[in-house]
């Protein structure tokens, strides 16, 4: 019944979603004007309906109810209930719906909130919205229905995979999701105006809030996908280059540039053809990003050809959007004419360096996570990973980090290196002196040298812009870009000093045996066998002491045995210290050489100097994006409540 | 070919205690005595691909498999070969795919050829941008 019940709204809003486009593209022209009046209420409605299916996914997956496909085969009921409800979007119908109902809830909002533009454009955005939102809608409702009932009804569900089992992945995709939704909203925004040719600041002050919430949310959720890596797999890596993750760095790298050319837009109306095809590109990246994951290509093109249905249909997607979109800025490009000229060495000439930048390290990964796709395509398998993306990135990465350091120091329009150079000195004299202290250390390769290197006097050069204001009255969209570049310092910093000064210690030991990994000292104690919902699993006793007269701490690494699938995972043991992390495994019993009576176990043993701050740096990103979001809306807010005062005093002295 | 799908189910047979492999592969849980020899070993295995995985190095993976080629790697370090001698005879006998490290090969060159065609384009826009209108004002 529920389910039923959650299909029908489903089909409900797609409904609206059709009649949300055929209204805004008709309220357009002269003749069908009266119909934009309803473009705000339906868009509302849809969000709603939208959301309702959602909950009714969410509600039989709560209570198990296995006469559902997707129940069934994603869930069971032996699995603590967060679990369940997190089983909702851990597959592929669920995600989709996700996508939906985030889009139209986005939507939603729009319509609610957003009276800044001409109401013009915020039909055409409006439409915009509902067009990209029907094709998934189709693609829900014909290839892939969350809601379709299996019969005879199975005794027991499938389950999770044991890997998803963890809180920090159960909010990871939605969070990722609310950023790639929220750059559809972005990708609305540039439609409506390439429809009304009306790109400008205004244009770019109503669309950059968007942008921030999605970025943020692409921040934090990239940050918490690679540490439930690090922490959930067990080997201590936190970055692979892996295509799924490649599919959330691309519209994060997108949407980074967008939000810097949305600021020159808004502030100097420059750059606008730009900003509009950012705006275009952000969004694809998203929908790209959606069909690696989604369509099985990654595993292989060959499951792909295998079972093309779904593949198809994304990718019959992808081109109407996407070529869509691209069609629609060829066509109106001519007319949007670049706006405002500035200098090389500007605000305006930072910003444009770290737009391409950005845009050249986004065409790196998208290329060599695409390539060895059509190597198979060819007929021959290649993988492209660490090794490749790493120098070919900081080819790009390095110049634009050093422009990071002067670009926020600079005037707009017009600006000298003179000015500036003072300030300067300080962060070049820490970047020579960081790099001749690890020289001396030695043993560190070339990348993450650069990195610690650059990294320090990227750190102060970050905090200059605060230099000489008044720190209470300072704006908090400036607090947000200097707390943001900060942390792109601390994370940098983070990621090569746990490349540049990691130790490793794989050992077997006894009961009682003590192991040293880096300043630590290890001592096995006990390992135990525990139980969990549903999981049993071996648990290690291990007592660490820092030094020599360190206190001494307890760390419980298990080996856990799933049921339900069976698979076995290791839940490694954290131990954070200001200076870094101790990284603790549990392997297997190790066998018994000839004549020894005790058994030995299998430790993996890891000393991360620095580690955290990688994520602590993310964290940072993602905090200055939150103070410039609140800093934006707050202002906007102030704004609207000092006009209506203005107008309500006016009315009152006509009177 | 042949070879490989022989060994992923080999490796897929074989249940996933690591007692079992350590006769076979002493050395995928066991680091080398010698440090520099071992970072040698680590940084070469960051760069090799788990084949029975999905996008994870052998370093970095549980799998028989990537123990068998962990123990391998350690073992062929040992006995004295350099890294990219020991690259050379996995990609020959599994293909590019085992290794992360692209080889410039008649079918990888558009791969080392995009970053300077990017950097050309970079090149391009920037001057096209501000070299005439710089001149200008």
């Amino acid at each position: 019944m529920i389910a039923e019940l959650g299909l029908a709204a489903l089909w409900l809003a797609a409904a609206l979603a059709a009649l949300q486009l055929v209204s805004g593209a008709l309220g357009l022209t002269e003749r069908g004007a009266v119909l934009g009046g309803a473009v705000r209420p339906v868009a509302v409605v849809q969000g709603g309906l939208a959301l309702l299916a959602f909950a009714c996914l969410i509600y039989v997956f709560s209570v198990t109810d296995l006469s559902v496909k997707l129940v069934a085969l994603n869930s069971h009921s032996m699995k603590p209930l967060v679990f369940k409800i997190a089983g909702a979007w851990g597959n592929h119908e669920g995600s989709m719906l996700l996508w939906v109902t985030v889009m139209g809830l986005g939507g939603a909002f729009v319509a609610l909130v957003e009276k800044r533009l001409p109401e013009r454009t915020m039909l055409a955005t409006l439409a915009g919205q509902a067009f990209v939102s029907l094709g998934f809608y189709a693609f829900l409702l014909f290839a892939s229905n969350p809601f379709e009932r299996l019969s005879p009804v199975p005794m027991e569900g499938n389950g999770l995979n044991p890997l998803l089992q963890d809180l920090g992945l159960a909010f990871h995709p939605p969070t990722l999701y609310l950023g790639y939704v929220g750059l559809s909203i972005a990708f609305s925004f540039a439609i409506g105006a390439l429809v009304t040719r009306e790109v400008g600041p205004a244009f770019a002050k109503a669309m950059r809030p968007w942008v921030l919430g999605a970025w943020i949310f692409l921040t934090v959720g990239i940050t918490a996908g690679s540490y439930w890596a690090y922490y959930e797999l067990g080997w201590g890596g936190w970055w692979f280059w892996d295509p799924v993750e490649n599919a959330s760095l691309m519209p994060w790298l997108a949407a980074t540039a967008l939000l810097h050319s949305c600021g020159v837009l808004a502030a100097r109306n420059a750059l606008r053809a730009w900003t509009i095809m950012l705006g275009v590109v952000a969004f694809s990246m998203s929908m790209i990003g959606t069909f690696l994951v989604r369509s099985g290509i990654l595993t292989s093109v060959h499951a792909f050809a295998v079972d093309p249905q779904r593949g198809t249909f994304i990718l019959a997607l992808l081109a109407i959007y996407i070529g869509g979109a691209l069609v629609l800025f060829g066509l109106r490009a001519a007319t949007v004419t670049e706006g405002e000229r500035f200098a090389f060495v500007s605000r305006e000439g930072a910003l444009v360096v770290n737009n391409v930048m950005l845009s050249a390290i986004l065409g790196i990964v998208l290329f060599g996570t695409l390539y060895p796709l059509f190597a198979e395509a060819m007929g021959a398998k290649v993988s492209v990973g660490p090794p490749y993306f790493n120098p070919m990135s900081a080819l790009f990465a390095v110049p634009m980090l050093v422009v990071l350091m002067v670009g926020p120091l600079l005037r707009w329009r017009r600006d000298k290196f003179g000015r500036v150079g003072r300030e300067l000195v300080i962060p070049a004299m820490l970047i020579v002196a960081a790099g001749i202290c690890v020289l001396v250390l030695g043993g560190v390769a070339l990348l993450p040298w650069i990195g610690l290197a650059l990294s320090v006097g990227l750190g102060w050069a970050s905090l200059l812009p605060l230099k000489g204001r008044n720190l209470r009255r300072t704006p908090l969209p400036i607090w947000g870009m200097v707390v943001a570049h900060f942390g792109i310092a601390v994370a940098l910093f983070g990621m090569s000093s746990e490349s540049a000064f990691s130790v490793e210690k794989l050992v077997a030991v006894r009961m009682g045996e003590v192991t040293q990994v880096g300043p630590w000292g290890v001592k096995l104690d006990t390992v135990e066998p525990v139980a969990g919902p549903n999981w049993t699993a071996m648990e290690a006793r291990l007592l660490v002491r820092y030094g020599i007269d360190g206190k001494v701490t307890r760390m419980l690494p298990q080996s856990r045995s799933f049921w339900a699938p069976p698979q076995q995972t290791s839940e490694s043991a954290l131990l954070t210290r200001w200076n870094g992390q101790l990284y603790a495994v549990l392997g297997g019993e190790a066998p018994k050489v000839d004549g020894e009576k005790q058994s030995r176990w299998q430790l993996r043993l890891w000393w991360k100097p620095f580690a955290p701050l990688i994520w602590i740096g993310g964290l940072l990103i993602a905090l200055g994006g939150l103070l410039a979001l609140v800093g934006r809306v707050a202002a906007d807010v102030r704004r609207i409540v000092a006009k209506d005062k203005i107008a309500y005093r006016r009315e009152k002295q006509g009177r | 070919m042949k070879r490989l799908i022989a060994l992923v189910a080999l490796a897929l047979a074989a249940p996933v205690f690591a007692q079992e492999e350590q006769s076979t592969a002493p050395y995928a849980y066991r680091q080398l005595d010698d440090p520099a020899q071992e970072t040698k070993a680590q940084d070469l295995m960051e760069t090799l691909r788990c084949l029975q995985c999905q996008g994870q190095s052998i370093a970095d993976s549980d799998a028989p498999i990537a123990g068998s080629m962990r123990s391998l790697v350690r073992e062929r370090i040992k006995a004295g070969e350099t890294p990219e001698q020991i690259r050379a005879w996995l990609i020959e006998r599994y293909g590019d795919y085992v290794s992360y490290a692209p080889q410039l090969t008649g079918l990888t060159w558009p791969l080392f050829a995009v970053p300077g065609v990017l950097l050309l384009i970079a090149f391009l826009l920037l001057r096209r941008r501000f070299s005439a209108k710089g001149a200008g004002q």
